[in-house]
């Protein structure tokens, strides 16, 4: 490596962080104000991308090339802004009194729409935008050719960071945003429209990720992947500035994308007598940052400590033990479904059916342990069933270990995930809780993804069959059910027991909890850690079940289903996720394999739960049982 | 009664916090350019009086008047904005704006007010010399004055004020009784509440007593035994 390609790097990574710094800047604005994380920030970049790709070209034969390269990154912008403006009117506006993880589900499942919605204006393919006019050549510097488009972006991060400080220290809209970050009752009180304000911070946030995905277009293509590594990316940006900090957003994105940027620049580097290729650690450097950072500054370089919740806003309702109704109904469907393997001559199609609810009733309900009792939404949670799926795998074809030794394997590969995980994750609270489980199953696929040598790649891991006597569907399937009724079981021991007590004290009262002595943080970690065990289980099974395994089983999508499930079922009681599991494959299966659109689908099946049903199919019967 | 006209009409308030209910069955009035006091001890209600009267809490009322205007479902900033200013019990300034940013927050924009920053610092001398100072680095007395100027810019008709002498220093709090019998004198009109009787003594033509959310007593402020705190004003009255 030479100092020449460093410094190639180093202006390349600063054209990204200026990107990435758009993005985090108008999270952090928003999130300042209303107080909600908007988890489809990156798909306003992903719309700023693709509307100027489409609008340059197409205005540059009216008003000449510059002008319609700069006008198309302009409109795109005011265009993205409105669009903000719009879904803080008609949904955002309806939830700002909601529990902070329905207001996170809500904007996903606008992700989940704006991604489906751009599918379908503009098609899969990648789209290659115009280059800059004027900008496109190079500038000598130090003997290297640097690309003067990536010195105008570089450049642009800090004019957008200034411009931003004028705003918010010079302007009546900038201190009202100051104002209402800190305590908006307060504003209204004065007279002030809050709705208003609201609908122009959510506009101007928005605007600002339009503007940042719009400047990428000479840069990079729009492609239907941006919306979620860039929401990832800005979550750990967010995350190591400090929420609420613009300039720490500056910091972060710099920091974080000149990171990748030397590993890119330092390539293959001997270490010791083995080759390592630097290059493809840019994730792990990523993460790295990130760990750093936190166990130094557990707020980020320069957020502030968040008041610890002393009492939260709604009693939960304590777990209640079965009776002898519930036990008998228990046990009823445990025979029934037993007996599935039974009718599988006939219908072949139950069997296969029934193992994939069986799995996604464990996965449900690990979660839920964590979300429910432990009251820690975890956006990241398909990041262990991931760790559990290819620890299995890996094991079963590369290893060649019998399928129980495999299985406890992939198990084994989820605990330490989780463990390693959740020390970091249970020091944090609520969204931000959220945002780092969600950057830290971002990283774990990542590293499936580029990792091919291990992992396969893009592609995967194929023939994960089981062996004798699991090899015939009934084998598995029992075998399935056996471990989905020991972990629903284990749970409910955890819960009922002392640990759960103490699990639900941190919950309601972290403060409280401490000063009866409960060591708040180890209860977490630890509560973490199981979820993440079972839920490895789930995803070993899962891997036995399909004969193979992909990235997607990380997916955000694959968190989010879990979120879907705990929620259509109700958060506060076992069976909940586990008739949500239920459910939502049953959906799944029947209805969003017949469309391309699934996505959408499910957008709109999420955003109706949280709107109509706030506390889930389970509370909902419960409510109903108790009005009669 | 009096014969003044009434600024301020309220029958029938209830007030809810979450499921909990907090007020029932309120019923007080004040009149243009009277200071009418709200008392009782710690958790009686005073607080949420007032939030119910600025929409910040959900309420329900038979009749909630100002001026004439039904305010009982206008939501907070139109409160507001028809002459309420609320100064709440912890002051609540803006701790990273300056004294001067948090004034101009209060102004209507398009809005003449009477209350220029010269007017306001006729009236609080001491923030003149603070113009550039960050709120969260005033101390209580400071952030007393700039919460009653902050509301006074928006050129209210009626204060409301929670608690206004708490945990500001004697000296002081003669500076704010002379501040707010200025104000009285040029027509203003008051909703005070208050543990510390000094104060409402000073400013207050009539007091009502609450206990637990409800009105229990009501009358001239001479009525109220002189000196005494309300806790021993309620024992005395049972």
């Amino acid at each position: 490596m030479s100092l020449d390609s460093l410094l190639f790097q180093a202006v390349n990574g600063l054209a990204s962080a200026s990107g990435l710094f758009l993005v985090a800047a108008g999270l952090s604005i928003i999130f300042g104000v209303t107080r909600i994380v908007n988890m489809a920030h990156g798909s306003f970049y992903m719309l700023g991308l693709y509307l100027a790709v489409t609008l340059a070209p197409a205005l540059s034969p009216w008003i000449g090339g510059a002008a319609g390269f700069w006008g198309g990154i302009l409109v795109a912008t005011l265009a993205v802004a409105l669009l903000g403006a719009l879904v803080e009117m008609v949904l955002l506006r309806r939830l700002y009194r909601a529990p902070e993880l329905y207001q996170l589900l809500a904007t996903f499942a606008l992700l989940l729409v704006i991604s489906d919605a751009v599918l379908f204006l503009w098609g899969p393919e990648d789209i290659l935008g115009p280059r800059a006019p004027g900008l496109s050549g190079a500038v000598d510097l130090l003997g290297r050719r640097l690309p003067q488009y990536d010195l105008f972006l570089a450049l642009a991060g800090p004019a957008v960071l200034l411009g931003l400080h004028l705003l918010l220290r010079r302007t009546r809209f900038g201190r009202l945003i100051r104002a209402a970050t800190q305590d908006r009752e307060m504003v209204a009180a004065l007279g002030i429209n809050e709705a208003l304000l609201f609908t122009a911070v959510f506009a101007l946030g928005a605007g600002v990720a339009g503007l940042g995905g719009a400047l990428q277009m000479a840069r990079e293509p729009a492609n239907l992947a941006i919306d979620l590594s860039v929401l990832g990316d800005a979550f750990v940006v967010v995350v190591v500035g400090g929420m609420g900090s613009i300039s720490g957003a500056y910091l972060a994105a710099v920091l974080v994308a000149e990171v990748k940027a030397l590993c890119t620049a330092l390539g293959v580097v001997d270490i010791a007598g083995y080759a390592f290729n630097m290059s493809r650690l840019t994730l792990v450097a990523e993460f790295l940052v990130m760990a750093l950072v936190l166990i130094l500054r557990p707020h980020g370089l320069f957020g502030r400590p968040q008041p610890p919740a002393t009492t939260r806003a709604r009693a939960e309702p304590a777990p209640a033990p079965l009776g002898r109704r519930g036990a008998v109904l228990v046990l009823v469907a445990v025979a029934l479904f037993a007996a599935v393997p039974l009718i599988g001559q006939f219908f072949a199609y139950a069997p296969v059916l029934a193992l994939d609810m069986v799995i996604a009733a464990l996965f449900a309900a690990s979660l839920h342990f964590i979300m429910g009792p432990g009251g820690m939404a975890s956006f990241g949670h398909a990041a262990y069933f991931g760790l559990g799926a290819y620890g299995a795998a890996f094991a079963a074809t590369r290893l060649g270990a019998p399928t129980p030794l495999a299985f406890a394997m992939g198990i084994g590969t989820a605990a330490m995930g989780a463990t390693l995980f959740g020390w970091f994750c249970v020091r944090l609270e609520g969204v931000y809780f959220a945002m780092l489980t969600l950057a830290f199953a971002q990283i774990v696929w990542s590293i499936v993804y580029q990792w091919e040598e291990v992992t396969g790649g893009s592609n995967g891991m194929f023939g994960v069959w089981p062996q004798a006597p699991f090899d015939e569907p009934a084998g598995l399937y029992l075998a399935a059910l056996a471990v989905t009724l020991a972990g629903l079981f284990l749970i409910r021991r955890v819960v009922f027991a002392p640990f759960g007590f103490a699990l639900r004290a941190g919950r309601d009262s972290s403060l409280r909890a401490e000063a009866s002595g409960i060591p708040v943080a180890r209860v977490r970690w630890l509560a973490f850690a199981l979820a993440g065990t079972l839920c490895g289980a789930a995803g070993a099974l899962f891997a036995f079940a399909k004969g193979s395994i992909s990235p997607e089983a990380i997916s955000v999508g694959r968190s989010i289903d879990g979120l879907v499930m705990v929620l259509l079922g109700g958060v506060q009681s076992l069976m909940g996720p586990v008739l949500g599991a239920g459910g939502f494959t049953l959906l799944q299966d029947m209805v969003m394999r017949e469309t391309d659109y699934w996505r959408a689908l499910l957008g709109a099946v999420i955003l109706a739960v949280v709107l109509l049903f706030p506390s889930g199919i389970a509370g909902g019967l419960r409510r109903a049982g108790n009005a009669r | 009664m009096r014969s003044v006209p009434t600024l301020l009409d309220i029958e029938g308030l209830a007030a809810w916090y979450g499921e909990a209910q907090i007020l029932f069955d309120l019923s007080f009035t004040v009149g243009r350019g009277e200071a009418v006091a709200l008392v009782g001890r710690n958790g009686a209600g005073k607080s949420t009086t007032m939030k119910a009267l600025m929409g910040l809490v959900r309420r329900r009322a038979r009749r909630m008047a100002f001026a004439g205007r039904d305010i009982a479902a206008l939501p907070t900033h139109e409160v507001a904005r028809l002459g309420i200013g609320y100064v709440p019990e912890d002051r609540r300034i803006f701790t990273d704006l300056t004294v001067a940013e948090n004034l101009d927050l209060g102004r209507r924009p398009g809005a003449a007010s009477l209350w220029t920053d010269a007017a306001i610092f006729e009236l609080f001398p001491h923030l003149a010399g603070l113009r550039a100072r960050a709120g969260g680095s005033m101390s209580g007395g400071e952030q007393q004055m700039l919460a009653v100027a902050r509301s006074l810019v928006g050129n209210p008709e009626l204060l409301i004020l929670d608690e206004p002498s708490e945990g500001v220093a004697p000296i002081i709090v003669e500076q704010m009784i002379g501040a707010l019998l200025r104000l009285k004198a040029s027509g203003m009109s008051f909703l005070i509440s208050e543990q510390n009787s000094l104060l409402c003594e000073a400013i207050c033509n009539r007091a009502y007593v609450m206990e637990q959310g409800e009105m229990r007593w009501q009358g001239g402020i001479d009525a109220l035994p002189a000196g005494s705190d309300s806790v021993g004003l309620f024992t005395k009255l049972k």
